[in-house]
Formats: structure tokens, C-alpha cells, sequence
């Protein structure tokens, strides 16, 4: 009995490495406060390989704490956290690279200068660190800032500096916070491209953010993180899928007097938000369904007048974020 | 982790070095500061070659080659004329002043009822030599009187200077103590004027690593405790460098003054050297080789290895605080609350060690500062021309001073750099006290 006991348990160890190998990060009930001040409480992430995992919540909530835990800038009060499926340790620094939300440079040191002294910070050789840079300073075509002072570089010049620098000796986790903050719309997309490039290259990549917009292009897992606790994870596409309510919008191109129709509707069916348009007879609504069957009702309303639209509502990350945030604050 | 600190290390000393103001001052200064005791040098000489007219109404029989020219002052034999004349004559020609010698019987009433007229208040040098003249006058014919005759005299009047020597036996010289002490006491300005001034550094270049927001992207490659380090070691080999430089050419330029613009060093003796009773004997030369001799007994190599001990664990104690203030604020005005405690050991040593160390370098004041960890860099090395043993610093003195500052440099690099590692990723408002012993319970 003992014995099967202690094999069970090898195998539950087992099977556990097995699913901390495909994630690049295991934190395991990590908690941490600054004297009576709670920053997580808690916090159990499986942050998988390979994809792009978004950390949001609004300022405050003790993303940058996880993430500077992450990086050992600072130890968590209790729990554990495993990088590529050992427990995290200061030579696993290496092998992150972490662009920092509040983020500068030596105002009065050399832009290529610099670059190198960073990069070799990280461990790489001087000859190495030349090479890499180069191919980067080609590749975001600043090549020829080498010897200019960053005080002479605008904001956004010297954010594609500091992406280069995070970038550069190749780690296997990234962690962005606000990456696109303090970037114009057109180095933004350089950016963006710039890491969906390195995801194809299997680096791991942590988002944190507080603007939601960015998070639908981006990730495929999130984290939600509100007032020190983590309040929902998971893949973006299921939590989406889960939080949908069968809502679709729906517009009617229609002969006669769209105000009668509209309330002949209204009996009908549970309609939301109705406008009519005189001019074109456009009468768009929304419209909510009992269950995901949309066939009947499609074909009921067919009758009625054309329909030129018939799509599901998805909620956006900020609409569940917000409904999220709201349900956990009333439930308290 | 070494290689880190080591690039640290560079990175720190070079972005000192290049900086601008760094290079101008180290330009500057050797000029600034030899420029300046040239001018001193020079005005002391033109001080000290100007002659003072003193015009002489001797009306008197006595006294009629008593008043020969000497170091600074000259007299003018007036005959004749009244006595307002000859104040207004004296006045107008711009001489110095009027010595009047009325006519009376004797020495003794010539004297009593001599007057010199001035236009302010005499010179006590002038007022000195005159009434030693007097004295040596009134002197011989009271002897006289007594039947000394001036053969005599001039025999009995000869200059007397007491012998010294110590208990061993060695003969000594007058001000050597003072001597001593100054060179200790030079030492120990040096070290407090480089904790000043490279402390001042390294908080300013920790809160430029702040606000500028550097800090955040190095922070996850190294250590904060190997940032502070190479902060403080870069920035004081940087400040080595300087003093390297401005000693350097200091000694050129001083050579250069000295031989071409004909300064007298001998000249600032008097004003730079404060020996009393020095000046006055130095030209005795059985004295110069005494002084010599007792200037090359000072324990040399002891002094400069001790400096060196005291100066490195004393600038880490002091620069490792300075760091953590710099971590602790937000921008310079913020400091000025946290810096004035960490001055003050500093200003304490040095006064102490000018006012009791120099006149009594083993009374108890001087032992107690000598070992206490924040004084002892500046007032161990007042004491320690003197040596080490017997007429000097005991032993136990020493050993336990270095013992207790480095206990007290551990200590304070310690907690330094828990309030260096929460301060630096802290912005906003200025912590207080109470904040920053919250900050040193932080994991």
C-alpha cells in the first residue's frame, strides 16, 4: 500500500514536469507585500511556450510586481515559480529580456556605446554584442544614430533603442510592459510586427497592458489581474466563447413604415437599441436569443423585410474585463 | 558576475571622465590653486619689501645712533625745526610716522617722555622694535649707572635658546608636535574633501540613474548591490585620476612659478606654516637639519599605508550612505535633509582633531574620536605621524580602529544597499526617516 502510494506520487511528479515543460512559466500561489500593503495575493499563472500571453489590469494592480518578480528584481513573501520547468534562479536571468513600462537611457552617453554596455550586461562578448547590434540597428534602419548622444533622439527613437537592446541576446521569455506607449502609430506597427516576428521564432512573449485594443491583435492567452488578485486566465478565443450571449446585431432593409415593424418586433422578440433610418429604410437592432440557435429566428425575420446583416456580438477583452471587474467587485 | 561589475566599474569611470565639467575642472584647478599662491606669495613679498619711514626729532643728546634701519622700517633724521613742523612736514610726505625725542637730562626722562605720532593706530611690529630699542638703551645705562661698562655690556647681551631634547636623549626641535599633526592633519582634510566631493558624485549620478529611468532596464541584468559597488569604485577611480593629475601639475607648475617668475616659497613660511616660534629660528641651520631629521622620522610608509587603508574604508562607509540617499530622493534639492547628519562626523573630526589632537594627540578626546568608525579616517591620521608603540599611537589603538571600520563598513554597505535596491525603483515623494527604516525590513 505504501509503496503504491510513493509510485502514485512519481507519477503525479511526473506528469506535473510534463506540463511544466510546455510552459515557459509556472507560478504556483505567489504572494507579495510591501509592509501592510498587499501587491499579489496568490497568483497562479501557467504561462504556455511559444505564444503571447497577455498580463492586464489596470495600473495598480500588481502586474509590474509579478513581472519585477519574474525578473528577481524583487523576491515574492510566499510561492513558487518555475522557468522552463525548474524553479527560478538568478541564471535563468539570461534568458529573459525585459523592456521596462518606465524605461530611459544614459541621456549623455552614446547611443551605440550604450547599446553595447547593455548587451553586455546581459552576458554577451563585446564581438558578439557588435554583431547582433548591427543587425538590428540595419534591420529598424537607425544604423546611422551609432554615435549620436540620446539626448539628441526624440522619445520614440530611443524606445526603438531599448527594444533593440531587450531583444537582443535572444531569450526565451520577453516580457513587454506598455510596450507601444510613447511610440507614433507608424514605429508602433514596426514594433508589433517586430515581436509577432519573434514569436514565430518560439520565444515566449509576456504582454502586460492596461489598454485592451491591443491585447485582441496580440494575445492568445491573457491573465486578468485586479487589485492584487488574478481574476480570470485562460485562452482569449474560449474566455471570449464563454462570455458570449447570444446578442446579434441585425439590420433590415425594409418596404414600408419601419416604426410599426420596429414595434411589431419589439412584441416579438427582445430587441435592443433600435434606429431607423427614413431615408435609406434601414432599420438597424439588437436582438437576444434564448439559445445559439439562429436558424429559426433568421428565417422569421426573412420574411419580415431582407436582411442585410445577421452577425454575433463578441465581447471585446475590455467588455470582459469590465464585466469581470464589475462582477468581482459586487460580489464582495 | 565579476565580468559585470567590472563593465560597471568602466562604464562609470569613463561617463565621469569625459563629462565636461569633470575635465575643465581638473584643468582649472591646478592653475586656480597655484595661481593663487603665487599671487599670495607675491603680495607677501611686496608686503614684507615695503619699508616704513619713521622720521626721528631728537632733540635729546642721547639716542643719536640708537635708530639703524632694519627689516621694514627706516629712519629719517629731522634737525631744527619745531615740533608741529615737523609733524606736518612728516605727514606731508606721506612717511609713516613722527618719533619725537624731547631734550632732558637723562636717558631715563628721554624715554619716559618720548612720544611717536602716527596718522592711525601704529603698527605693533613698529611699536615692537621701537620700545626694544628703548628697552636695550634704558637697559645699559642702568647698568652703567651700576658700573657695567659697554664692553660689558655688549658681553652680557647675547642671545640664548633653550636646548631640547627627549627622554631617549634625542635632541628635538621647537614646533616639531605642530609639524607632525599638520602632516596628519593634511591627510586627514584629503580624505574628507574626497568623501565630500565624490560622494556628492556618486548620489548625483544615482539620482540621474533615476530619473532618467535607466535604472529599470539595468535592473534586471544585475545585481542593485554590484550597481552601488561599481558605481562608488568607478567614481572614485575616477576621482583618483584627478587628484592624480592636479598633483602632478600642481608640482610642475609650482616648479615652473618658483623658477621663472622668481617666487620665494620661504616667503609664505610665516602665513602657511603655523609654527610659532618656527620663523624666527629657522635660519639657525643646526636647526634646519633638525627639522629635517625629524620630518623623514615620521613613519612614512606607515602614514601612506594607513592613509590608504583609512581612505578606502572610509569613502566606501561614506559613499555607500551617499548612494542610498541617492536612491532614497527623487532629485538633488531632496537631499539636503539626509546629507547635513553625514557632514557632520566629518566637520566633528576635523575640528577636533585641529583643536585637541594637535595640542594632545593621546588625551582621551583624541583616542575616543580615533576610534570611533565615522571620525576615525581624519582623526587616526592626526595621530599617527607619531607613530605606532611606545611615544606614539599604542598598537591596540590601531588595530582596533581598522577592526571597528570595517565591522562598521559591513554594517553600513548592508544597510545602505537594502534602502539603494527598494529607493531605486521608488518615485515620488521624498521618503522620511521612518519610511527608510520600513525599507530596510524589505526582502
Amino acid at each position: 500500500m505504501f509503496l503504491e502510494d510513493t509510485a502514485f506520487f512519481d507519477q503525479l511528479h511526473i506528469f506535473e514536469k510534463i506540463v511544466y515543460m510546455d510552459h515557459i512559466l509556472v507560478a504556483k500561489n505567489v504572494s507579495k507585500t510591501y509592509g501592510n500593503y498587499t501587491a499579489l495575493s496568490n497568483i497562479s499563472l501557467n504561462i504556455p511556450k511559444n505564444c503571447i500571453y497577455g498580463l492586464l489590469g489596470p495600473n495598480g494592480a500588481g502586474k509590474t510586481s509579478f513581472i519585477r518578480i519574474i525578473n528577481q528584481i524583487i523576491y515574492q513573501d510566499s510561492g513558487e515559480i518555475l522557468f522552463d520547468g525548474e524553479p527560478l534562479a538568478p541564471k535563468h536571468i539570461s534568458h529573459i529580456g525585459y523592456l521596462p513600462e518606465e524605461r530611459g537611457l544614459y541621456k549623455s552617453m552614446k547611443v551605440g556605446e550604450q547599446a553595447l554596455y547593455l548587451a553586455r550586461l546581459k552576458g554577451l562578448s563585446k564581438a558578439e554584442a557588435k554583431t547582433k547590434l548591427k543587425y538590428w540597428f540595419d534591420r529598424l534602419d537607425i544604423g546611422d544614430w551609432w554615435n549620436k548622444k540620446i539626448q539628441e533622439l526624440s522619445k520614440g527613437m530611443a524606445q526603438k533603442v531599448q527594444f533593440i537592446v531587450t531583444v537582443l541576446h535572444q531569450p526565451k521569455l520577453l516580457i513587454f510592459d506598455e510596450p507601444f506607449s510613447g511610440f507614433d502609430p507608424i514605429n508602433a506597427n514596426i514594433i508589433k510586427d517586430e515581436i509577432l516576428q519573434l514569436k514565430e521564432q518560439g520565444t515566449s512573449i509576456i504582454f502586460s497592458t492596461h489598454r485592451m485594443e491591443s491585447v485582441e491583435e496580440l494575445c492568445e492567452y491573457i491573465a486578468l489581474i485586479h487589485k492584487s488578485e488574478k481574476i480570470l486566465d485562460g485562452k482569449l478565443s474560449e474566455i471570449k466563447k464563454a462570455y458570449k450571449n447570444n446578442i446579434f446585431n441585425v439590420g433590415l432593409q425594409v418596404q414600408q413604415n419601419g416604426e410599426a415593424l420596429t414595434k411589431t418586433l419589439t412584441e416579438r422578440f427582445q430587441i435592443m437599441t433600435p434606429k431607423y433610418d427614413d431615408t435609406e429604410h434601414q432599420l438597424d437592432f439588437k436582438i437576444q436569443l434564448p439559445t445559439e440557435e439562429t436558424s429559426g429566428v433568421l428565417a422569421e425575420l426573412s420574411k419580415i423585410a431582407n436582411v442585410n446583416r445577421f452577425e454575433e456580438t463578441i465581447p471585446s477583452a475590455n467588455d470582459i474585463f469590465i464585466q469581470t471587474v464589475n462582477n468581482k467587485d459586487n460580489g464582495k | 558576475m565579476g565580468n559585470k561589475l567590472g563593465l560597471i566599474i568602466k562604464r562609470e569611470y569613463l561617463a565621469k571622465v569625459r563629462n565636461r565639467s569633470f575635465i575643465v575642472m581638473t584643468i582649472l584647478s591646478p592653475l586656480l590653486i597655484v595661481g593663487m599662491i603665487v599671487l599670495i606669495a607675491y603680495l607677501t613679498k611686496i608686503n614684507s619689501d615695503e619699508v616704513r619711514v619713521v622720521s626721528v626729532l631728537n632733540e635729546s643728546s642721547f639716542f643719536q645712533h640708537e635708530f639703524k634701519p632694519a627689516k621694514g622700517i627706516s629712519y629719517l633724521y629731522l634737525d631744527g625745526i619745531s615740533l608741529q613742523e615737523a609733524k606736518d612736514s612728516t605727514n606731508a610726505l606721506g612717511y609713516y610716522g613722527l618719533l619725537h625725542l624731547p631734550n632732558k637730562k637723562n636717558v631715563e626722562q628721554v624715554a619716559k617722555s618720548a612720544y611717536l605720532f602716527t596718522k592711525d593706530n601704529p603698527n605693533t611690529a613698529i611699536i615692537q622694535q621701537l620700545e626694544s630699542i628703548f628697552q636695550r638703551q634704558l637697559r645699559q645705562d642702568r647698568l652703567q649707572r651700576l658700573g657695567v661698562s659697554s664692553d660689558q655690556f655688549s658681553k652680557v647681551e647675547q642671545p640664548f635658546d633653550l636646548q631640547l631634547a627627549t627622554f631617549d636623549g634625542e635632541k628635538s626641535v621647537k614646533g616639531i608636535n605642530e609639524i607632525k599633526a599638520f602632516i596628519g592633519g593634511g591627510f586627514g582634510y584629503a580624505i574628507m574633501m574626497f568623501i565630500i566631493i565624490y560622494g556628492g558624485f556618486v548620489m548625483r549620478s544615482v539620482i540621474e540613474e533615476k530619473t532618467s529611468r535607466i535604472i529599470e532596464v539595468i535592473i534586471s541584468s544585475v545585481k542593485p548591490f554590484q550597481l552601488m559597488l561599481g558605481k562608488i569604485i568607478g567614481t572614485s577611480l575616477a576621482g583618483i585620476t584627478q587628484f592624480t593629475i592636479w598633483f602632478i601639475s600642481a608640482s610642475v607648475l609650482m616648479l615652473l612659478a618658483v623658477t621663472f617668475l622668481g617666487i620665494d616659497l620661504g616667503e609664505l613660511s610665516g602665513n602657511s606654516t603655523p609654527m610659532p616660534g618656527m620663523t624666527q629660528y629657522a635660519a639657525m641651520d643646526s636647526d634646519m637639519i633638525m627639522y629635517a631629521k625629524e620630518i623623514l622620522d615620521i613613519p612614512w610608509a606607515l602614514l601612506i599605508i594607513s592613509f590608504f587603508i583609512y581612505f578606502i574604508l572610509g569613502y566606501l562607509i561614506y559613499s555607500s550612505i551617499y548612494a542610498a540617499i541617492g536612491a532614497a530622493v527623487d532629485n538633488e534639492t531632496d537631499t539636503q535633509q539626509f546629507i547635513f547628519p553625514i557632514i557632520l562626523p566629518l566637520m566633528l573630526a576635523i575640528y577636533v582633531g585641529f583643536f585637541s589632537v594637535f595640542s594632545n594627540p593621546h588625551g582621551p578626546i583624541a583616542v575616543g574620536f580615533s576610534l570611533f568608525p565615522l571620525t576615525s579616517p581624519i582623526v587616526m591620521l592626526m595621530r599617527l605621524p607619531g607613530g605606532i608603540g611606545e611615544g606614539g599611537v599604542p598598537l591596540w589603538q590601531f588595530l582596533s580602529s581598522i577592526a571597528l571600520l570595517i565591522l562598521t563598513f559591513l554594517g553600513i554597505v548592508s544597510l545602505a544597499s537594502r534602502i539603494y535596491k527598494v529607493g531605486i525603483l521608488m518615485y515620488g515623494k521624498k521618503p522620511t526617516y521612518k519610511e527608510l527604516v520600513k525599507w530596510l525590513r524589505y526582502k
